[in-house]
């Protein structure tokens, strides 16, 4: 099965770039909102760096020696955790993961209890994924650890994010003008959130699609109100897709079959599934992605997933990488 | 005794009597007894002076709605410290929301607040009754029995009373008593949980929003059920421009409706729960201090509010005092508990509306004062008024003094306010309780 | 300023055609050599000795970059960050004569995070040090093996390597303290 390559004449450039300091202002990443496009820029190159080390036979080097990275998951999930742990430990920093559901976090200690308690065995940078939106928001004002948000309930997954716009550039060099369509469960999704962030600031058309009781009501408000001309809402996924530069469909979760926000899965499938029909509307070089796990035959077609536009496996890669980047990004000393 | 005390050369306004100008008020044996003008009081033996020059003069304070969490929830509240925490307000009665542990749907739980606020109360508590046992929403109470024992009306607050055939029967069995249903009017199936306003801010926070339309249906509802049992209705906490102007009709219908607004719902948005202004630090996204039910709404909804207030569609301002604990707040956005301590910020709020011109100093004391007392009625005396014999309950205050709103100065446990940092002009300087000092500002 | 020109763009240029030869001279000709140029600066400084030992052997010498941003012993600094390069290797460097090439030799710690670097990524045969200059001052036990000028300085100096594929021109300088008033806006 054929994967489309990274254009390699864009991945390394010839001219040799200045040499420069960068000021990185962030003792936390916790969403794309306040991030400029030079601080993802930074965190792009940075990544380039980092995909270099896990081209090597040893995936290692010293950077984070003597830092103690803690991953805490209030909700489940292999890859996010997954990816995480690696980059610490690619970086020689010590890993702890913590798993909320068996530890003393749901026997009652709250939240700010357990992360001083964390923060007590020493963290450096702690890793959380939360099933409330504003959790880090909370947990920074009570610690002094930096925090990388692994993603909270509705609102925000930056690293994704992150990864996804690399995993972009890599295909397509630039993300200036192009269109990129979000397709799935908007409402609920911090993929979609963070990503609406990250491509704007970076240049491209974000165009949200979905059925109209998964957009929240209040979108049309918030991209005025945010000043996000170039973001756009579709209820149908035709126009969504036409001459589109990237798809990314999303996880659609049962649930929301269940609590009554969609008639069926069927419906669903039939109106917005991505199959290869549909695709073919968008661009000859469109990207396939997808933030995982993927529901084949709910969201995407198993062809369509596996198929040769798919980079869906190479953003899990990719992951890593920016993974490793923020790690570095934030490592060096704790927040004042 | 409390000592004769006269209040000299304040303003004193006093919408009851229509009365606004310099002047002197006398009080002996715990009663207004005279008022005139400056320095030709009749004299009398034992008298105190309080020099009320720059100060407004007014009746004391009354709060419709707020909640003293006693007894069940102490360390949130007491009714001992929700008390100090009125006086320092400037509020001389409060009404005291059933929504307690055990709720106030007995004689019994009755009787102890109104004990409980005698022996420890600094200034006077009336209780209101809940509309059904245990506010399930499915039994009344027994309304005349609470009604005997004092309460001025009744709730379920906190919730709304969810079924129509219920509210009905109430309304028509509390319409025999003359008392009110006040009702908290949200349609909990369609907020469905939701943080806070279903708007802009939710979608971008990724917080489940409350839309306007679960408070409106409910009022809609009330109202009809209103026309149809001729009871008093009165609806809690307006918030929105849809309820404002369903209210305004239905006036206009001769419905029997009263309503009331909280100081927070007239001077913040949906966008505090993004972080104050005064701090640019974005990290200080997702204040609990601004959850509340009903939510934080939008500036038409104030525009809307405040509208109401002038043309008389909102007849009172009521705090909907919601003291907390900080566990209660400091947490998740989504597991933070609902509510405002209001009670010692109220003025201070209503008067950047006045001191910006939104409204003026007369309508915010009328619906603090003579309007509560209308909606509560006479079985209290005669509230919310300087009239001559009637209980000295009155209230101080500066309208220009500036102050910085810092909660660990409150009277209340309830620390839990979206104003902390705040600049405020406006602060009470004295609050009388029949004729007693109950509370004096000793700040500089 | 005191910024006085110490080598012109012809002085670089022989020092540079020297180094080759002399590379040439120790290692038995190019075979088996690997050049790795030290970001920023000893990248073009590696490429052109590739070039000349190229005009001398007609051998093409693969050429690499190294960036030592992840080998550094002070990630402590939280504002100021340097840009993390792509390290860009061609080939193996195990069993091959790795030569380093950066553009100023100061303490040597860079040196010692890029040699740590090297053998992550092989057991090259041998590690040699290529710099334009070495200015002493050394706190590890690091020699160099191939060294354009020395030129001794004194701790409050500072030595500015200009590269015209970088800085537009080729010039070293060193810059003293004032006497009398500093000028910050240099």
């Amino acid at each position: 099965m054929k994967t489309i390559e990274p254009n390699s004449s864009i991945a390394t450039p010839e001219t040799f770039p200045p040499p420069s300091i960068a000021v990185w202002q962030h003792s936390h990443v916790l969403d794309l909102d306040d991030f400029t496009r030079e601080e993802i820029e930074l965190v792009l190159e940075t990544a380039d760096a980092m995909a270099e080390v896990l081209t090597r036979e040893v995936k290692r080097v010293p950077t984070l020696r003597g830092k103690t990275v803690v991953t805490l998951f209030h909700e489940p999930s292999t890859r996010t955790r997954a990816s995480f742990e690696l980059a610490a430990k690619n970086l020689s920093a010590d890993t702890v993961s913590l798993d909320a559901s068996k530890s003393s976090i749901v026997k009652g200690e709250s939240l700010i209890d357990s992360l001083r308690t964390i923060q007590a065995l020493g963290a450096d940078i702690i890793v959380m994924r939360h099933s409330q939106s504003g959790a880090p928001y909370l947990a920074i004002q009570h610690v002094n650890c930096s925090m990388i948000n692994a993603g909270d309930g509705w609102h925000a997954h930056p690293s994704q994010a992150l990864l996804d716009l690399y995993t972009i550039r890599r295909h397509l060099g630039t993300l200036a003008n192009l269109k990129v369509t979000i397709i799935g469960d908007i409402m609920h999704s911090r993929v979609a959130r963070s990503n609406i962030w990250g491509m704007t600031t970076m240049g491209a058309k974000v165009v949200l699609c979905a059925p109209p009781t998964l957009l929240p009501r209040g979108l049309d408000s918030f991209i005025a109100n945010c000043q996000l001309p170039n973001v756009s809402i579709e209820t149908e996924i035709e126009p969504a897709l036409e001459n589109a530069d990237v798809v990314m469909p999303l996880r659609l979760q049962m649930e929301r079959q269940q609590s009554g926000l969609l008639p069926s899965l069927r419906e669903y499938i039939q109106l917005y599934q991505l199959t290869t029909e549909r695709l073919s509307m968008a661009k000859p070089q469109v990207l396939v992605m997808h933030p995982g796990p993927i529901n084949e035959g709910i969201e995407i077609s198993p062809e369509v997933a596996h198929g040769t536009q798919s980079v869906i496996e190479e953003q899990v890669t990719n992951g890593v990488a920016i993974r490793m980047a923020l790690l570095y990004l934030i490592a060096g000393g704790k927040n004042k | 005794m409390p000592p004769n005390i006269l209040i000299s050369g304040g303003r004193i306004i006093d919408p009851g009597q229509g009365i606004d100008r310099i002047a002197d008020l006398l009080i002996t044996k715990g009663k207004i007894t005279w008022l005139g003008d400056k320095g030709t009081a009749p004299s009398h033996a034992d008298l105190t002076t309080i020099d009320a020059t720059g100060l407004i003069v007014c009746p004391g304070f009354i709060d419709l709605h707020c909640h003293l969490r006693e007894p069940g929830f102490e360390d949130k509240e007491t009714i001992a410290t929700g008390t100090k925490a009125a006086a320092k307000g400037g509020f001389t009665t409060i009404c005291c929301m059933p929504n307690t542990n055990p709720p106030l749907d007995t004689q019994a739980s009755i009787d102890y607040v109104k004990k409980t606020a005698e022996s420890e109360g600094t200034v006077q508590v009336l209780p209101v009754g809940c509309i059904t046992k245990g506010r399930q929403g499915k039994e009344l109470t027994e309304m005349n029995e609470l009604a005997k024992v004092g309460v001025i009306g009744f709730s379920d607050d906190g919730d709304p009373v969810a079924s129509s055939r219920i509210m009905a029967v109430a309304m028509d069995y509390s319409h025999a008593l003359g008392l009110p249903i006040i009702d908290h009017c949200e349609d909990k199936e369609l907020s469905d949980g939701g943080f806070m306003n279903d708007g802009w801010v939710s979608a971008r926070l990724g917080l489940k929003g409350m839309p306007k339309a679960a408070e409106e249906i409910i009022v809609a509802r009330d109202l009809a059920l209103a026309k149809l049992t001729g009871a008093k209705l009165h609806v809690a906490h307006v918030s929105t421009e849809g309820s404002v102007e369903l209210i305004r009709q239905a006036k206009e219908k001769g419905i029997a409706v009263t309503a009331e607004v909280t100081p927070h719902h007239l001077t913040l948005t949906e966008e505090r729960v993004m972080g104050s202004q005064l701090e640019k630090n974005s990290h200080l996204r997702y204040d609990t201090n601004a959850k509340v039910n009903p939510p934080l709404r939008t500036k038409e909804d104030i525009a809307a509010l405040i509208k109401g207030l002038k043309d008389g569609t909102i007849d009172a301002i009521a705090t909907d005092h919601a003291p907390h604990t900080s566990v209660d707040k400091m947490c998740e956005f989504g597991l933070a508990a609902f509510g405002i301590s209001g009670l010692e910020t109220a003025l201070a709020c209503l008067m950047s509306l006045v001191h910006n011109n939104q409204l003026d100093l007369k309508t915010i004391i009328s619906k603090l004062t003579f309007e509560p007392a209308r909606i509560i009625g006479s079985r209290y005396g005669e509230l919310g008024i300087l009239k001559p014999g009637c209980r000295a309950d009155v209230t101080l205050f500066d309208p220009n003094k500036e102050w910085i709103v810092d909660s660990r100065d409150f009277a209340s446990k309830g620390k839990n306010t979206p104003f902390d940092g705040c600049h405020f002009k406006g602060r009470v300087i004295v609050a009388l309780v029949a004729g007693k000092i109950v509370y004096r500002d000793n700040s500089e | 300023m005191p910024e006085r020109t110490l080598m012109s763009p012809e002085d670089i240029q022989r020092a540079l055609i020297r180094i080759a030869h002399e590379i040439v001279e120790r290692n038995k000709g190019a075979k088996d050599i690997v050049l790795v140029g030290m970001q920023t600066r000893g990248v073009p400084l590696s490429k052109r000795l590739a070039t000349t030992i190229q005009s001398l052997e007609e051998i093409t010498v693969p050429v690499g970059s190294l960036d030592i941003g992840l080998y550094r012993d002070d990630i402590s600094s939280l504002h100021l960050k340097p840009v993390i390069h792509r390290t860009d290797i061609p080939t193996d460097v195990t069993n091959k004569q790795v030569i380093l090439i950066d553009d100023v030799f100061y303490t040597g710690r860079s040196i010692r995070a890029a040699m740590d670097a090297i053998i992550d990524l092989g057991r090259p045969q041998s590690i040699q040090l290529a710099v334009l200059v070495d200015r002493g001052h050394r706190e590890l036990p690091i020699r160099a093996d191939y060294v354009g000028k020395n030129i001794p300085t004194s701790n409050n100096e500072e030595i500015k390597v200009y590269v015209k594929e970088v800085d537009g021109e080729d010039k070293v300088t060193i810059l003293s303290p004032n006497k009398g008033a500093t000028d910050e806006n240099d």
